[in-house]
């Protein structure tokens, strides 16, 4: 029942697509300066009936409506309420409708909050965003619909994977569908604005709240899925360079880049073809993304959606969008000359650029060089954290400066000098960096320069928190905090990264293992039972000698029964100033258990300063146009 | 014709990076057991289905010129389809020895199921949770493998041996 509702609602959406596209290609002959009437309900009868089909599917997931193949094999009546509605998106196929649920909203949106501008521009871009959406879902009918049925109705289903079944994770692919696939609109603008000749100052007021929104989303999306690293899958770290991880920085730095270039070309009318580059790569990089991931060439913890017979279909429509893209920049777009003055905000956010494309390219050729090796010579390599660090590193230190004194120039021209202001904040991140290398430990020169720029840019920034709160008009809140963010993220990594303590071993119930300024006291072991899983809980005593300080801790290894999949949930104690983390696995065939203790410092500094970034974002959305 | 030169370098770049992506899809990774060709086996060590106490290892293969290994089950259609394949042979008689690995199965039904057929092997090993098989890199019955006495395996049939494949082991065993 359920599934004939579903399959009906994607060929209806499907044929609305069609209408749309036609009804729009058949008005932009027609010399009026607004846009139909009929395409404006065309594309709300084609949300309306995506929304209704996700809910259709999200009814399935609730009820437990087996018949669904869907369903029967990502859920089970005895998970938890909320794991049944999330387990709609964890999955590849009802990830894949939440996919076209966003762009097909995103499309509505853009048509209707962008009445001021021009009429050529917004039907080329409906069109150009219909393909897109018509596109998914000939992928969704053809290969992944998660509406197809099964006979006999199972009794039962198979589950949804447990290290799925976690609130930061149920929100995460949410979050950054909204941020990846919102990169559509203005992949759609941008072919858009090439085919109308809609070009610079205009074109970036129309798409400037969209690319904020997505930057938001992305964001958000990531830290949360790096605070779901840190506490599920019971490393002990937060980022892990793994493919799937590098697959959504990529489209990041593209966005972050194009956000601050589009500055550029809304004040002064500049790199139009450049932003139009950007618009191109960061959708392109999304596709790119999920192409890596969901064909399976990848492998990392993502892989539950993993099959070479979707990888065809993505890349084949990849291949069509890279090249009609690329086709019709080279036949539209016209030379720009610029001309920017070396003391300009211009050439800072121009700067800014370089560092987000050399960050990306770096990221890009660490992800892919081992598929290119293995397809041309057959040799396996992996490209792991070290890679990164080399190349990466380094050049945060003179992002990191840019960031702070770039934001102080005006356009066009600075006469402002410049120098005197900064010595004061560089003097000051120099004599707290030496005050943490004398009283605290010995730290190699870069991660030095790292802690200085790092601190520059902190003190920089707060120097102008100082000045917004005594100036009368306010500007530039949401990049303040932002910015601040960056740096006390790099600050904080650094700090953990220099002073983390870490100590794997094999205990059994009622040793004692005593390291540093610790003694761990494995107590006792106890099991629990829960709705959908049973629990091996460990009960540590610890105790530091330094204060005194007795804290328990309770690592779980969880058995769920369906499927059958083992967990390690870490035991985290966060304080202001250090985490403590203890995670337990069993050894097999022994009454051992592997211990991994870990002192993890400024581990809650990381989130909130991470936040912050996404924060500055989020106030930006919720200004209104002037005030910026 | 500058720009047109740099407008080449990039489409080609760009269709390079697609055919990279589509040759990584087509390489199929993870049941990829035709590498196994060429290899030794090791390890090799099961209990006969009918008696417990009797065992056969390496050593034992070592002493045949050939040994065709095949995996098969009773409630494997395919394998019934084989079956007169490899009783002929087994008619064959010296030059080459098959061993039956019971894959997934129930001892009773197996052991009715070579009632039934006849019973062309000179062993038949139980592997009846199928975790043994997993080492020969089985992911789907009747699949057999050719070794010769230093224990390499010659060649891998997936799927029931008809008469091509038949045809083939003959020529081999030679």
């Amino acid at each position: 029942m359920l599934s004939n509702i579903g399959i009906s609602l994607v060929v209806l959406i499907s044929i609305l697509s069609l209408m749309i596209i036609y009804t729009a290609s058949f008005d932009l002959k027609i010399s009026r300066p607004v846009i139909k009437k009929s395409i404006y309900k065309l594309s709300l009868f084609q949300t309306t009936f995506t929304v209704l089909c996700f809910f259709t599917l999200i009814i399935g997931f609730i009820n437990s409506d087996f018949s669904i193949i869907n369903v029967y094999e990502n859920s089970h009546t005895s998970k938890p309420f909320f794991y049944k509605i999330a387990g709609t998106w964890g999955n590849h196929e009802g990830s894949l409708l939440l996919w076209i649920n966003i762009l097909v909203i995103f499309s509505y949106l853009f048509l209707v909050f962008n009445h001021t501008h021009d009429k050529k521009f917004r039907l080329y871009t409906l069109i150009c965003q219909n393909i897109l959406i018509l596109g998914f879902l000939f992928f969704l009918l053809l290969n992944s619909n998660p509406f197809n049925s099964i006979h006999p109705i199972p009794i039962e289903g198979l589950g949804l994977n447990p290290i799925l079944q976690d609130p930061a994770l149920a929100i995460h692919p949410p979050l950054l569908y909204v941020g990846f696939v919102g990169c559509s609109i203005y992949f759609s603008a941008a072919i858009a604005s090439l085919l109308s000749s809609y070009s610079g100052k205009l074109f970036a007021q129309s798409i400037k709240i969209w690319v904020k929104i997505s930057w938001c989303f992305q964001t958000l999306g990531i830290i949360v899925g790096s605070f779901w690293a840190y506490y599920e899958l019971g490393w002990g770290g937060f980022w892990f360079w793994d493919p799937v991880e590098n697959a959504s920085l990529l489209p990041w730095f593209a966005i972050t880049a194009l956000m601050h270039s589009l500055i550029v070309l809304e004040k002064r009318n500049a790199l139009y073809p450049w932003v139009i580059i950007l618009c191109l790569l960061t959708f392109i990089l999304s596709v790119t993304g999920t192409f890596l991931v969901r064909s399976g060439i990848l492998n990392s913890v993502h892989t539950f959606a993993s099959d070479p017979a979707r990888g065809v279909y993505i890349l084949l429509f990849l291949s069509f969008m890279i090249l009609s893209a690329l086709t019709i920049f080279f036949l539209k777009h016209k030379k720009e000359t610029y001309n920017f003055n070396l003391k300009s905000k211009e050439t800072f956010i121009l700067a800014n650029n370089w560092f987000m494309i050399f960050f990306l390219v770096t990221v890009l050729i660490g992800m892919l060089y081992p598929i290119f090796l293995d397809v041309l010579t057959n040799v396996k390599i992996s490209v792991g954290p070290p890679f990164f660090n080399i190349v990466i590193i380094p050049l945060v230190v003179p992002l990191m400066f840019l960031m702070a004194i770039g934001p102080k120039f005006s356009w066009i021209k600075s006469q402002k000098k410049i120098l005197y202001k900064i010595l004061f904040p560089i003097l000051g991140a120099v004599v707290i960096n030496l005050f943490i290398y004398y009283f605290f430990g010995k730290y190699s020169l870069l991660s030095n320069l790292i802690f200085i720029s790092a601190l520059f840019l902190v003190l920089y920034t707060l120097l102008d928190i100082k000045k917004f709160i005594n100036e009368k008009i306010k500007t530039g809140l949401p990049r303040i905090i932002s910015h601040l963010g960056f740096g006390l993220l790099v600050f904080f990594i650094g700090i953990n990264y220099q002073f983390s303590f870490e100590e794997d071993f094999n205990l059994k119930v009622g040793e004692i293992k005593k390291m540093n300024k610790y003694e761990i006291n494995f107590e006792a072991i106890k099991i629990k039972e829960s709705k959908n899983y049973k629990a091996v809980i460990g009960n540590f005593k610890l105790t530091n000698f330094k204060n005194d300080l007795v804290q328990y801790l309770n690592p779980e290894i969880r058995v769920y029964s369906n499927p059958e999949t083992l967990t390690y949930e870490a035991a985290i104690k966060t304080k202001i100033t250090s985490d403590l983390y203890l995670t337990m696995s069993n050894v097999s065939r022994s009454d051992y258990y592997n211990i991994k203790f870990q002192n993890k410092p400024f581990m809650i500094w990381i989130w909130i300063s991470a936040l912050m970034i996404a924060l500055g974002g989020f106030v930006q959305l919720t200004l209104k146009k002037n005030e910026n | 014709m500058k720009i047109n030169i740099l407008k080449i370098i990039i489409f080609s770049f760009v269709i390079f990076f697609l055919c990279v992506f589509w040759v990584g899809l087509k390489k199929t990774k993870n049941y990829d057991t035709k590498t196994l060709i060429g290899s030794r086996i090791s390890n090799f060590q099961l209990t006969e289905i009918n008696n417990v106490d009797q065992y056969i290892s390496e050593e034992d293969l070592k002493k045949n010129k050939f040994t065709l290994i095949n995996f098969f089950a009773s409630w494997c259609a395919p394998c019934r389809a084989e079956h007169k394949y490899l009783l002929n042979l087994s008619s064959k008689g010296k030059k080459i020895k098959i061993i039956g690995i019971n894959f997934k199965d129930k001892k009773n039904n197996a052991i009715n199921f070579l009632k039934e057929l006849g019973n062309p092997y000179n062993f038949v090993g139980m592997d009846l949770k199928g975790k043994f098989s997993i080492l020969f890199g089985i992911y789907g019955i009747p699949e057999s493998i050719l070794i010769d006495n230093n224990l390499i395996i010659i060649k891998k049939f997936v799927g029931p041996i008809d008469q091509t494949h038949y045809n083939e082991i003959l020529k081999l065993i030679q």
